[in-house]
């Protein structure tokens, strides 16, 4: 992984303005590009001779709600030409739809079908985007930050009506969320002599 | 007057026995031949990415156990290292050959699950048999040292939770002396087996470009002839200092992929033969007091190891504001975290990376043109467990 600095230079020497920033962490290039270049950032790393990122390792989405473009979706690439990862970002707001790369890379057909179940993130030119780890008629997107950890429903057999039934979420008690960062704030005075 | 074909749809699973798991695969048959198949999955989706997003690091190691329950130590080993290569913890050599022992153990136990259970598929029930009773000693392992059989929760981010207990490595020795001999007997059921020859050869065949497409890992990558594993190329541990080698397959069909992970098994004795002749002695976790507990006798005499362990079990370790992605080599190919920490004690997102997801996925693409009882084959050879797939 020794030419990791000089695979970054060739890449931001060919992609130029499509990339916003790039830097190594890790032993990995992690590159930010705009939403509207993805397919051609993609299409660039697969094939281009110097790069090779012939493997779509995984896609994935993070929340920021407090943010304005909530969504950051997150792809990352193999390329065993050069024994190296890349790991390319982009921010995306709550309404926008991303372009698909199932014509690029089969495999990420259901990726993105996870990321839309868990993000609600849609995807444009999506052969077949449905829900992939919810259960049949669920609603909610699970890996949002709003969404509550216990869930909506719960199921359980109905011996009445002989069949499973599906009900809001009962706790015997509630959810508790210990915060431990602070539980002693110590006291008064001391604060205030630390402060002068 | 040509007749008219009707089509069959078919419902495979999710209670088949040789679904191996909760799969439902809805099958499209033309006769016998399969034309179409649509995997359902996430039947045994239990938020496992959900629930370490509210738990501590320490908290979260448990849960990886869960996703592929039949190797559970090399998934916690991504997840430790994830942690190791942010906070910068340098693992003592002990804790690296402890964990290099346990995670090709794992990788003994699940590659005699998945061959004798894709044997099983394909109608021989003896390997099963044969190669459990080994696999119990190999759990017998897990339990000595971690005081579980399949859910260990041995590792933590910069070493292992407790040094190896007296006389275990010497009988790991023992069992690395004898198991040579059971991949023999059972490679003498199998291996020119006339049914299981007609049952795997040349059914399945994945080819170099479609493998990489697929994103295929491990022996489904090798398998084809992809000479590719993480234990090598990207090498993690004490990978470094072992002498291996990688199996690599000729025509990517189920048989190579079966002969790619027998041939693995006794690669994996190899390495824990060399891990124990060459064990260290020393610390078999780091000593830095903000990371890893303090020992009970220090909780009793110093007032720091006191403070040290209640913050470690009430609030955590903090990890650094950081986002990671690290691989493994696991049984079933490249394992991944993709780790975000924010700064306090639990991760602000954590996805999994299974290699069983991208492997199931290219199902209607194996079994296209296949006949329907290649259906059990074809999964077997895939070696899918869905606690990996489901999350």
């Amino acid at each position: 992984m020794k030419n990791l600095e000089s695979l970054e230079k060739a890449i931001n020497s060919e992609l130029t303005t499509k990339i916003l920033s790039s830097k190594i962490k890790h032993d990995q290039i992690n590159i930010c590009i705009e939403d509207n270049n993805l397919i051609e950032v993609m299409i660039f790393l697969k094939t281009h001779s110097t790069t090779k990122f012939k493997q779509l390792i995984d896609i994935t989405a993070v929340d920021y709600p407090e943010r304005d473009k909530r969504f950051k979706m997150v792809y990352l690439l193999l390329s065993h030409e050069n024994n190296s990862r890349i790991i390319i970002e982009f921010d995306i707001k709550e309404t926008e739809i991303v372009s698909s790369l199932t014509s690029i890379f089969p495999s990420a057909n259901w990726m993105e079908r996870e990321v839309f179940d868990m993000y609600g993130v849609e995807f444009k030119d999506h052969p077949d985007l449905r829900r992939i780890l919810t259960d049949y008629g669920f609603k909610g997107h699970p890996l949002r930050k709003d969404f509550p950890l216990t869930g909506h429903n719960e199921v359980r057999y109905s011996e009445e009506d002989k069949k499973v039934i599906y009900e809001p979420v009962k706790l015997e008690q509630n959810y508790r969320n210990f915060d431990y960062e602070s539980p002693w704030e110590g006291t008064k005075y001391i604060k205030e002599q630390t402060k002068e | 007057m040509a007749k008219e074909v009707k089509k069959l749809n078919l419902n495979f699973g999710p209670q088949h026995p040789a679904a191996h798991g909760v799969l439902r695969l809805i099958l499209q048959l033309d006769g016998e031949v399969v034309e179409k198949a649509d995997p359902h999955i996430g039947l045994l989706h239990r938020g496992t990415e959900k629930l370490i997003e509210n738990k501590t690091y320490a908290q979260a190691v448990p849960y990886f156990d869960r996703l592929d329950y039949v190797a559970p130590m090399n998934q916690e080993h991504a997840f430790a290292l994830a942690i190791e290569k942010i906070l910068k913890i340098n693992v003592p050599a002990r804790a690296q050959y402890i964990r290099v022992i346990f995670c090709e153990i794992g990788r003994i136990l699940s590659h005699i699950l998945n061959v004798t259970t894709q044997a099983m598929d394909v109608g021989a029930l003896t390997p099963t048999l044969w190669g459990f009773e080994e696999r119990e000693t190999l759990m017998g392992f897990y339990e000595k040292v971690s005081g579980s059989r399949l859910h260990a929760n041995y590792f933590r981010a910069g070493g292992v939770h407790q040094d190896l207990p007296k006389g275990l490595d010497s009988e790991i020795a023992e069992f690395c002396q004898k198991f040579p001999k059971i991949i023999d007997d059972l490679e003498t059921l199998l291996t020119d087996n006339r049914i299981f020859k007609q049952r795997n050869v040349d059914i399945g065949i994945v080819s170099k470009q479609d493998a990489l497409d697929y994103s295929f890992s491990g022996v489904m990558l090798r398998g084809s002839g992809v000479p590719w594993d993480l234990r090598k190329s990207q090498p993690y541990d004490c990978y470094e200092q072992l002498e291996f080698k990688i199996p690599v397959g000729k025509n990517g069909d189920c048989y190579d992929r079966y002969l790619c992970r027998i041939e693995e098994m006794k690669e994996s004795v190899n390495i824990i033969r060399q891990c124990l002749t060459n064990l260290p002695k020393g610390p078999i976790k780091t000593n830095d007091g903000k990371i890893s507990p303090p020992s009970k006798k220090e909780i009793k005499q110093s007032m720091e190891a006191l403070i040290h362990h209640f913050k470690l079990f009430t609030e955590g370790y903090r990890v650094d504001e950081d986002e990671i992605y690290t691989a493994v080599e696991a049984p079933k190919g490249e394992f991944g975290v993709y780790l975000i920490s924010d700064g306090s004690s639990k991760p602000y997102k954590c996805k999994i990376r299974a290699p069983g997801f991208s492997h199931l996925q290219a199902m209607d693409y194996l079994i296209k043109g296949h006949m329907l009882a290649d259906v059990p084959a074809v999964l077997g050879s895939m070696d899918i467990v869905f606690g990996e797939v489901d999350r």
